[in-house]
């Protein structure tokens, strides 16, 4: 982001607003999908859970085509190139939400072949803990992300305080 | 059939074919390859000569994690192996210490693995049929299969209190006994299954597209296909009725009847109508087993090997103690080896296991039935045209976490 | 039932089979690397075994052990529905057997990961090389003395977690910020 628009203040934040809802509410997913938690990332995407209704309509395998990354599942040293290449592949504005322990700290797998999260390839918006997470959790992070994204300002591409990543609550 | 083609395109300077092959990279991050594979194809126009796949893009060190951990912390890591289908790694897995330790799970326990067992074939092979049908178009047909899927994730849930990751069982029993309603819930959820079966049915089988896609496409022989070590439906497609669950019965499998489902031609098609059958069979088996469903005891009556009840373990010192040292040091496991091998959804899943007679598992391999279908794809594969990749892909069900551990 | 087979394998290879048990219901033969060729080919061909399925090959660090290695193989017949499992003794420098690929189809990739795995080369395999780690990995990870968090990653990592929020700050917030006190 970051756009220089050349119009007054106050006229920018209008449209900031209105940019912003425009663009949390079509959010583009590409979901990169290793492991166990694909298959409630399936879950979520079909007619149970719907994650449509919130605005992240058919996923996209195409990087070019997306905006909004899932990492879902474990990522291991072997695969964490291709996680950065996509990662950069994807055209700005672009969102990160982790989804499951594995792609966020590593999970119970803390050995010499998985990445310890992969905050330590890419950065990342939202985290949603669980092993996997449920879908009713998933949904709370892409609203939690919606309303990061509603937030964002323009001077400067993101303030450090929307960068800070959000975690997804954890369900009583 | 299929490597004849190839060699024959590969032996025809002639053609040219030499010059015109071009090389694809298809995958790790491919839909089609479920993120976790990788396909080294050359191909002479649409025709793959040369399939060259490349598996460890999910490999988490399954095993040096076991190494590390007690008997029991392993039912976590067993989970994650067929995530389609945990139950059944979770059973496979006891059913391996149970064998090493001498013991044998109780009647009742042993009707309830086989009533879960089947629940989660059946989830598995709804996945596989779903996601196979979506990635050659026919998105309806995902649709309702993963909307029977959390119908048998909702029953699994009332039983276990998890959806996917439930590391239910335990050496010697399992966590809990089945709800007291739950005869009255598989009554309700089984007319919605048959439905959902039922058009799945409609839906594909007689589906021009369909038949045309999955027909004649990824053709394996029986011979070939036993020396690659197939199993499970890929295997049954090709006419060989391996089922180790008829073969060497365990849990209850001896005491229902059911039938193995097998095939003619070996191809997707076959695979297809045999993972179609399977479920039917599966509810069967369930309908037999809560029908016949017998009393007494969940869990071997063993304070070596089952953790004590709660009450035990807050108000009496020996109960404590007895809880805290199956906590700490683990199920002491006497020095062996053992083989022991059940029918997953996908085939054969074997566990050898390794001890030396400590709380912890010195070595604990898992034969993972489609590491062996991906070591053989390339044979399915080569001859082919480039876009009967994604149905064999599918039918062969590969599931990452199992390939890669 | 597979106990008669593990008996005649004795009786017609007694200079290759070092030992014998059928403990926990198992059959079990251990064989001197130098006759598996020929062990496998003949439980292949025998009508009798018709072993025709090779389930599974893997291999157990003994680390304190003389020899180390221990290659393990799956058997199984379809037809006779019985099974035998090979032990296979490899010693810790350059440990190498026979492959037998060319007896079943599944040894390629099942050796191919126990390569990978502890290292134990296979010869006369087609195509030995890695199959669940990357070229570049050094070491195999499931020998007991490598550690186990010992990775070996193929990129730069992020040191800290919340590299994140400092690059981005550094990188165009603070840029920008410059920038604009730089104007005039």
């Amino acid at each position: 982001m970051g756009v220089d628009i050349g119009v007054p203040g106050v006229v920018a934040s209008r449209l900031e607003t209105a940019v912003n809802w425009a663009r949390k509410f079509s959010l583009f997913q590409y979901p990169f999908v290793t492991a166990c938690c694909g298959m409630e990332y399936m879950a979520v995407a079909c007619a149970r859970y719907d994650v449509s209704r919130f605005g992240a309509e058919i996923p996209r395998f195409s990087p070019r085509q997306a905006d909004l990354l899932w990492v879902v599942g474990t990522v291991n040293h072997k695969l964490a190139p291709h996680l950065a290449r996509i990662h950069a592949q994807i055209s700005d504005p672009k969102w990160v939400i982790s989804f499951g322990v594995c792609a966020s700290t590593g999970g119970f797998y803390d050995n010499y072949a998985t990445v310890q999260g992969i905050d330590k390839i890419i950065p990342v918006d939202v985290y949603i803990p669980g092993c996997p997470p449920r879908p009713e959790q998933v949904l709370d992070a892409l609203m939690m992300l919606q309303d990061k994204i509603q937030r964002e300002k323009w001077d400067g591409p993101r303030a450090a305080s929307d960068v800070a990543p959000a975690i997804a609550a954890v369900p009583a | 059939m299929n490597r004849a083609i190839a060699d024959a395109l590969a032996a025809a300077p002639e053609r040219g074919v030499q010059e015109d092959v071009m090389v694809l990279n298809m995958g790790p991050s491919h839909p089609a390859m479920h993120g976790t594979v990788r396909m080294v194809l050359t191909l002479d126009g649409e025709t793959v000569i040369k399939c060259d796949p490349e598996i460890g893009y999910l490999h988490r060190g399954f095993e040096k994690q076991c190494e590390n951990a007690t008997w029991s912390q392993v039912f976590p890591y067993t989970d994650r192996l067929n995530y389609c289908s945990p139950l059944l790694n979770n059973f496979g897995y006891a059913l391996a210490v149970e064998k090493m330790l001498g013991i044998k799970a109780t009647d009742r326990c042993n009707y309830i693995r086989t009533i879960l067992g089947e629940m989660a074939r059946l989830a598995d092979h709804f996945t596989s049929l779903g996601a196979g049908a979506l990635e050659l178009g026919a998105m309806s047909a995902f649709l309702y299969a993963v909307e029977a899927r959390d119908h048998i994730w909702d029953l699994v849930e009332e039983v276990t209190g998890a959806r996917l990751t439930v590391s239910f069982a335990r050496i010697g029993g399992l966590k809990e006994d089945l709800p007291a309603n739950f005869a009255e819930r598989w009554e309700a959820t089984e007319p919605r299954l048959w439905d959902v079966i039922k058009k799945l049915d409609q839906l594909s089988t007689k589906n021009r597209i369909f038949m045309d896609r999955m027909m004649n496409t990824g053709v394996i022989g029986a011979d070939e296909a036993v020396s690659l070590g197939f199993t499970g439906p890929v295997l049954r497609s090709t006419g060989v009725a391996y089922d180790i669950r008829k073969d060497s019965p365990y849990f209850a499998y001896d005491r229902v009847d059911f039938e193995v489902p097998v095939g003619t031609n070996g191809d997707n098609f076959d695979r297809y109508l045999v993972r179609l059958e399977e479920m039917k069979q599966s509810i069967s088996i369930i309908r037999q087993c809560l029908k016949g469903l017998p009393g007494g005891p969940l869990n071997v009556d063993d304070p070596h090997i089952m953790l004590p009840p709660k009450e035990l373990v807050y108000n009496s010192i020996e109960g404590m103690i007895n809880h805290f040292k199956l906590i700490f040091e683990g199920i002491q496991v006497p020095a062996g080896e053992v083989y022991s091998y059940t029918e997953a959804a996908n085939g054969e899943l074997g566990f050898y296991i390794v001890s030396n007679g400590t709380g912890k598992p010195y070595k604990l391999r898992v034969r993972p039935p489609c590491f062996y279908f991906m070591g053989g794809i390339d044979r399915m594969i080569e001859g082919g045209m480039l876009s009967d990749i994604i149905p064999t892909f599918d039918t062969i069900n590969m599931i990452g976490g199992e390939v890669d551990r | 039932m597979s106990r008669a087979a593990l008996d005649s394998l004795v009786a017609a290879f007694p200079q290759h089979i070092l030992e014998t048990t059928d403990r926990l219901g198992d059959e079990v033969a251990i064989v001197a690397p130098a006759g598996l060729l020929e062990i496998a080919t003949w439980l292949r061909d025998t009508p009798a075994m018709a072993f025709n399925m090779l389930s599974d090959v893997t291999a157990v660090d003994y680390l304190a052990r003389n020899p180390r290695f221990e290659v393990v193989y799956q058997l199984y017949s379809v037809s006779k529905k019985h099974r035998l499992r090979l032990r296979v003794p490899v010693g810790a420098e350059t440990p190498s057997v026979p492959s037998v690929t060319g007896v079943w189809l599944s040894a390629n990739w099942a050796e191919r990961e126990v390569w990978d795995m502890y290292g134990i080369r296979f010869e006369g395999h087609p195509d030995l090389r890695r199959v669940l780690m990357y070229e570049e990995f050094e070491g195999h990870p499931l020998r007991k003395d490598y550690p186990m968090q010992q990775s070996q990653p193929r990129m730069d990592l992020r040191r800290k977690e919340r590299d994140a929020v400092e690059e981005y700050k550094t990188l165009y917030v603070d840029k920008l910020a410059q920038a604009r006190k730089a104007e005039p």
